[in-house]
């Protein structure tokens, strides 16, 4: 409308239209190009990352027998939505024979936000989870009347045998420790706990693959985001083959049953360890799903302790079997030769009697035949003294700080540092520093430390160690590591002792004699020859120790064993016969003596010792 | 003469504003596919979706649109106050027709769709107030003359807010204001809604905020200011002397002075001192006024006295007269509460859905937010959204530089009109359009309070597109006829 008097309004007019638009302009500005917030806030609100589990790696053993896979496990979740009015909560309840209480209790626990924070009435959540097949049969066929249920499968761990729950070790849900220390682990994962399942832990779990989901505003899963773009397949873990022969595993376990004690079994020429038992153990299935927790305070609470893998972590003086590494110092250090002779007096004998009744004087093959304790303790003070005490003791310490040396490379005293073994004691070995504050740096001499002699005192060594050292003895001067990966070729981790292979042939001799006609002549394999040395050790927690080591055949040593028995007495009664039935077992397949196996079997040592 | 004045109404028809409102018509039908797109979607065509219905609403409209362009256009204005008599008996029958969806009687069903009458009352009451202000005898020329028009937008807008408690839908009966001001009215008067929204906004915002020293209210304190420098400022418009207001100002500052001197020993009321000011100063304008017969300033007296009383009443008003979901409304868009997952839900949905669009979008169809329903009503009233995700910032301002446009448009057709009453009718067009713009973005964007008003062409929804087709199309028809109209 041209010229009429309020014609410039429609200036103020369109500018009101000008302004809004530029006002919401710079409105939009702000919000799309300044504000960064609202793209992450968009991403929560859209995007749900679901973990895929990767199934987890099978463990072997030696002979390719499955030891450890993965049983399928169930979890029922519920859609509240979907449930309705109508729901049967009481047919529900007989279904999983759960009481209306526990039921209400759960549903309560679902709904509170505070511990479920996902929570949803949309998505399922978990109602029960590690449920066994048959806690789900009867719901899984009744499950079209309960609307809104849904059962769901995972897996677990599950044993083909009872045995090896201390080499194998077990799977349980992470710790905020395990979360903080690598990140590839959230809240309620499963990781190896202990033995093999921990060590291996990197190679069994494979890698963990992720789905980006979209998720509605109502919280429900509407497929794949970018076709897919974002997901990563889960990698499943890579399988495991243990040198362990489950066959003399169980055996060992059997013969160990009663006891408390443990038996360790290695391949001199490869460190390969074939059996690792020690008892009181468990089933290993008793470590598995929804009832872990509540067994595994069970076994912490056992006064046998059980959850001591004693074959790697209990520490025993090592008795007489530690005169076959006094003679081969001895030997090599100069202090005797193989035909050196010394009196024994047998039980008058000062200052450590005889056990043993045999002729004298005995060179070493007798000795060690005899287990004469008067002939290793001259050999040790000969060796203590042969450069004399010299100025401050400091001649006499310094050829013990020697002595000291050619002991530790026979593994003892130390963990074993390049192993997969995870749980592992050092045992010990006294250093002159722990004499010489105990009895002033002048006040110790050989009469002092005369207990070392025959493997008694001060030194401590764990069962896998007095292994190696058979292993060591069969091979006539070093060792493998020993470890329980097969695949893994340790023949590089090769440990050599500075002693001349004569001396190494000369103590063989003697432990073939012991095996013949020494301690341990009650327990031969037919066709086969054995070499051992018994031991019993003095504790001050009750009975002597049985301690055993050996090897067989002795012209080709195949295996290396190690026995202890705690507070069992002698070393030949309880030890040796452990020892030579796992030789036989392994060598020939069987156990033909099916007495002495039936007397060992269920002999009970220890009333305590209960079978989990 | 030119040979088209007599002729084909598909000559002198504007089709620019025709490509505009298809345009929007079109790019809104494609968001609504995009704002109900589900992953087992059916086709853009397929009814069983909305915008396979909206595909057949704009099929619609375009009918209708043709049929009214072919109607003469004298027959508008014979039928418009029947239809005015007609539409109040309908809005009238509505709620008692309807039934209830979220609280609002405005539906009435028809078979399988349903319609919502006050959609097309805008337009008939657009056309009753052009007939009504458009006659050759009327002029605004004081108070007197606004009663009828505002009757014919009062009465339709009370029927819808209160019967049909359809608030937002009435609320778009203000944007005749614009009309009434073209037309003459005082200019005034938007000032007074500006003032009076700005002091409602104050004192609800800062109404409960103590002063940092004295007793008394930041809200009420600021509002009492604020009309000491409104009374001063026409004081001295009126009176033309500088010196007055230097006076003036500085009588006022020594007063506050003064009060904040004896706030030493004494809490001193603020409010009520800000308040003795404001009533001195009425006091002196209306005795000035009565002595320079200038009476103009009496309004502006009668103005700040009510706007005293109203100050104080603003929080009556938004305590006790609005609903509870207005009130919290407002609260959460003044900052007052932070409720993400209640009442704040929609914005902040929407706040997200647009900014995540960043400079470019999503891209169509790729809205997170969008496809999986964050934001709810995204189809209808926040359709504005799914533009800001999948478009982002250039789709956005596309789209509102074309309202703007199209708002132009319209206000140029209506400043090109020989006839008072299409001039008038073309801005209460262009003014409507312009308040669904307005309140429906700004409410999208975080700006204005949630106000549930469909955004023009764009929104779905049959009713709403052809009430506003209605309103187009007739004033499209009416331009058409400017040469005419000259024989």
């Amino acid at each position: 409308m041209i010229n009429d008097k309020f014609y410039r309004r429609r200036f103020v007019i369109s500018g009101i239209a000008i302004v809004v638009v530029t006002v919401y302009i710079i409105r939009l500005f702000y919000l799309q190009i300044i504000d960064q917030s609202t793209k992450d806030q968009a991403d929560n609100n859209a995007l749900v990352k679901q973990t895929i589990y990767p199934s987890r790696g099978l463990i072997y053993d030696r002979n390719g027998e499955l030891l450890v896979f993965n049983q399928p496990i169930y979890e029922i979740t519920m859609t509240m939505r979907e449930m309705g009015k109508e729901w049967d909560t009481t047919g529900f309840c007989k279904c999983l024979k759960i009481s209306r209480a526990e039921f209400d209790e759960r549903i309560a626990e679902i709904k509170d936000r505070k511990k479920n924070r996902g929570y949803s009435t949309w998505t399922p959540q978990i109602f029960m989870s590690q449920l066994k097949k048959e806690d789900i049969a009867t719901l899984q066929e009744s499950q079209f009347l309960y609307p809104g249920i849904q059962i769901q499968k995972r897996t677990l761990r599950d044993y083909t045998y009872k045995a090896a729950a201390h080499v194998l070790g077990s799977v349980g849900e992470v710790n905020q420790n395990d979360i903080d220390r690598d990140s590839y682990y959230a809240r309620g994962d499963y990781s190896g706990r202990d033995g093999l399942e921990r060590t291996y832990e990197r190679q069994l779990r494979g890698e963990k693959g992720v789905e980006v989901l979209m998720r509605d505003s109502r919280g429900r899963m509407q497929g794949s985001y970018q076709d897919g773009a974002l997901d990563k397949k889960a990698k499943a873990g890579t399988d495991l083959q243990t040198t362990i022969d489950i066959q003399l595993q169980l055996l060992a376990e059997e013969l160990l049953a009663g006891k408390i004690g443990s038996a360790v079994a290695i391949e001199p020429k490869t460190g390969e360890i074939l059996a690792l038992a020690s008892n009181p153990g468990w089933n290993p299935k008793v470590l598995v799903g929804k009832e872990r927790s509540k067994n595994y305070s069970m076994l912490l609470k056992d006064p046998t302790k059980p959850l001591m893998n004693r074959a790697t972590q209990a520490t025993y003086p090592p008795g007489s079997t530690f005169k076959t590494i006094q003679a081969l110092v001895c030997l090599e250090q100069g202090a005797i030769t193989e035909n050196t002779l010394y009196p024994c007096s047998g039980p008058q004998s000062t200052p450590i009697k005889c056990t043993h009744h045999h002729g004298s004087p005995v060179a070493l093959d007798k000795a060690i035949e005899q287990s004469c304790n008067p002939y290793f303790w001259c050999a040790f003070r000969d060796l203590m003294q042969k450069d004399g005490y010299g100025k401050d003791n400091e001649d006499f310490r310094k050829r013990y700080e020697l002595w000291r040396e050619a002991v530790l490379e026979f593994g003892l005293g130390q963990r074993f540092q390049d192993t997969d073994l995870s749980e592992q004691s050092s045992g010990s070995i006294p250093t002159t520093k722990q004499y010489d504050r105990a009895y002033g740096k002048t006040g110790w001499k050989a009469i002092t430390v005369r207990s070392l002699s025959i493997g008694q005192g001060e030194i401590l060594t764990t069962p896998l160690q007095l292994a190696n050292q058979a292993a060591l003895i069969a091979n006539e001067g070093y060792y493998i590591t020993p470890h329980l990966n097969k695949n893994d070729s340790m023949l590089t981790h090769r440990h050599d002792v500075h002693i001349q292979k004569r001396y190494f042939e000369a103590v063989k001799d003697g432990m073939h004699r012991v095996m013949k006609y020494g301690t341990g002549r009650w327990y031969p394999i037919e066709d086969i020859e054995q070499a051992g040395k018994t031991g019993t050790a003095q504790n001050p927690h009750g009975k002597d120790h049985a301690i055993f080591i050996g090897f067989a055949p002795v012209e080709d040593p195949q295996i290396a064993v190690a026995v202890v028995v705690e507070n069992a007495g002698f070393g030949a009664t309880w030890a040796c016969p452990v020892a030579s039935m796992m030789m036989e077992q392994y060598l020939t397949g069987s156990v033909k003596r099916k007495d002495l196996k039936k007397k060992i079997t269920t002999a009970v040592l220890n009333e305590s010792v209960k079978k989990w | 003469m030119r040979a088209s004045r007599s002729g084909n109404i598909w000559q002198n028809v504007d089709w620019i504003t025709i490509g505009m409102f298809l345009a929007l018509a079109v790019f809104g039908w494609i968001n609504i596919y995009g704002a109900s797109y589900t992953f087992d979607q059916t086709s853009i065509f397929d009814f069983s979706n909305r915008a396979g219905k909206q595909f057949v609403w704009i099929l619609g409209s375009l009918a209708l649109g043709t049929i009214l362009l072919l109607i003469d256009y004298k027959t508008y204005d014979v039928l418009t106050y029947i239809a005015y008599g007609a539409m109040l008996l309908l809005l009238l029958a509505t709620p008692f027709l309807a039934h209830d969806i979220k609280g609002s009687m405005s539906w009435i069903s028809l078979g399988p769709v349903s319609l919502q009458p006050a959609e097309f009352a805008k337009c008939i009451v657009a056309l009753a107030i052009a007939k009504y202000m458009g006659r050759y005898d009327y002029k605004v020329r004081s108070w007197r003359d606004l009663i009828v028009p505002f009757a014919i937008i009062g009465v339709p807008a009370l029927i819808i807010m209160v019967l049909q408690k359809e608030t937002g839908s009435a609320l778009v009966f203000a944007s005749f204001l614009l009309v009434f001001y073209r037309q003459g009215m005082s200019g005034y008067v938007l000032w007074v809604g500006v003032a009076a929204v700005a002091l409602f906004i104050i004192s609800i915002r800062f109404g409960a905020v103590a002063l940092p020293l004295g007793t008394g209210s930041v809200g009420i304190l600021t509002c009492m200011l604020l009309l000491t420098v409104i009374e001063i400022f026409f004081i001295c418009k009126e009176h033309k002397m500088r010196w007055q207001a230097l006076i003036l100002i500085g009588s006022v500052i020594l007063v506050y002075g003064l009060a904040m001197l004896v706030n030493i020993w004494v809490a001193v009321p603020f409010n009520w001192v800000a308040m003795g000011v404001v009533l001195a100063l009425v006091v002196y304008s209306v005795v000035i006024s009565i002595y320079w017969r200038k009476y103009q300033l009496l309004i502006v007296a009668a103005f700040s006295v009510f706007c005293i009383g109203y100050t104080h009443a603003c929080d009556f008003v938004f305590q006790k007269v609005l609903q509870p979901h207005q009130r919290i409304r407002i609260e959460v868009l003044l900052g007052m509460k932070e409720d993400p997952s209640g009442a704040g839900y929609n914005v902040n949905q929407a706040r997200i859905a647009i900014g995540s669009g960043r400079f470019f979008g999503k891209g169509y169809l790729n809205g997170t937010q969008t496809k999986l329903q964050f934001v709810p009503e995204q189809d209808t009233d926040f359709i504005f959204c799914t533009v800001g995700e999948e478009w982002g910032f250039v789709g956005s301002i596309g789209v509102l530089l074309v309202y703007l446009l199209f708002i132009l448009r319209l206000i140029m057709i209506a400043e090109r009109q020989r006839n008072t009453a299409t001039c008038i009718y073309a801005y209460a067009v262009a003014g409507i359009f312009l308040f669904h713009l307005t309140i429906n973005v700004g409410m999208v964007l975080g700006l204005l309070p949630v106000i549930g008003i469909p955004l023009p062409f764009f929104s779905y929804g049959g009713s709403s597109l052809w009430g506003f087709t209605l309103l187009l199309f007739i004033l499209l028809r009416l331009d058409a006829a400017r040469m005419e109209q000259l024989n």
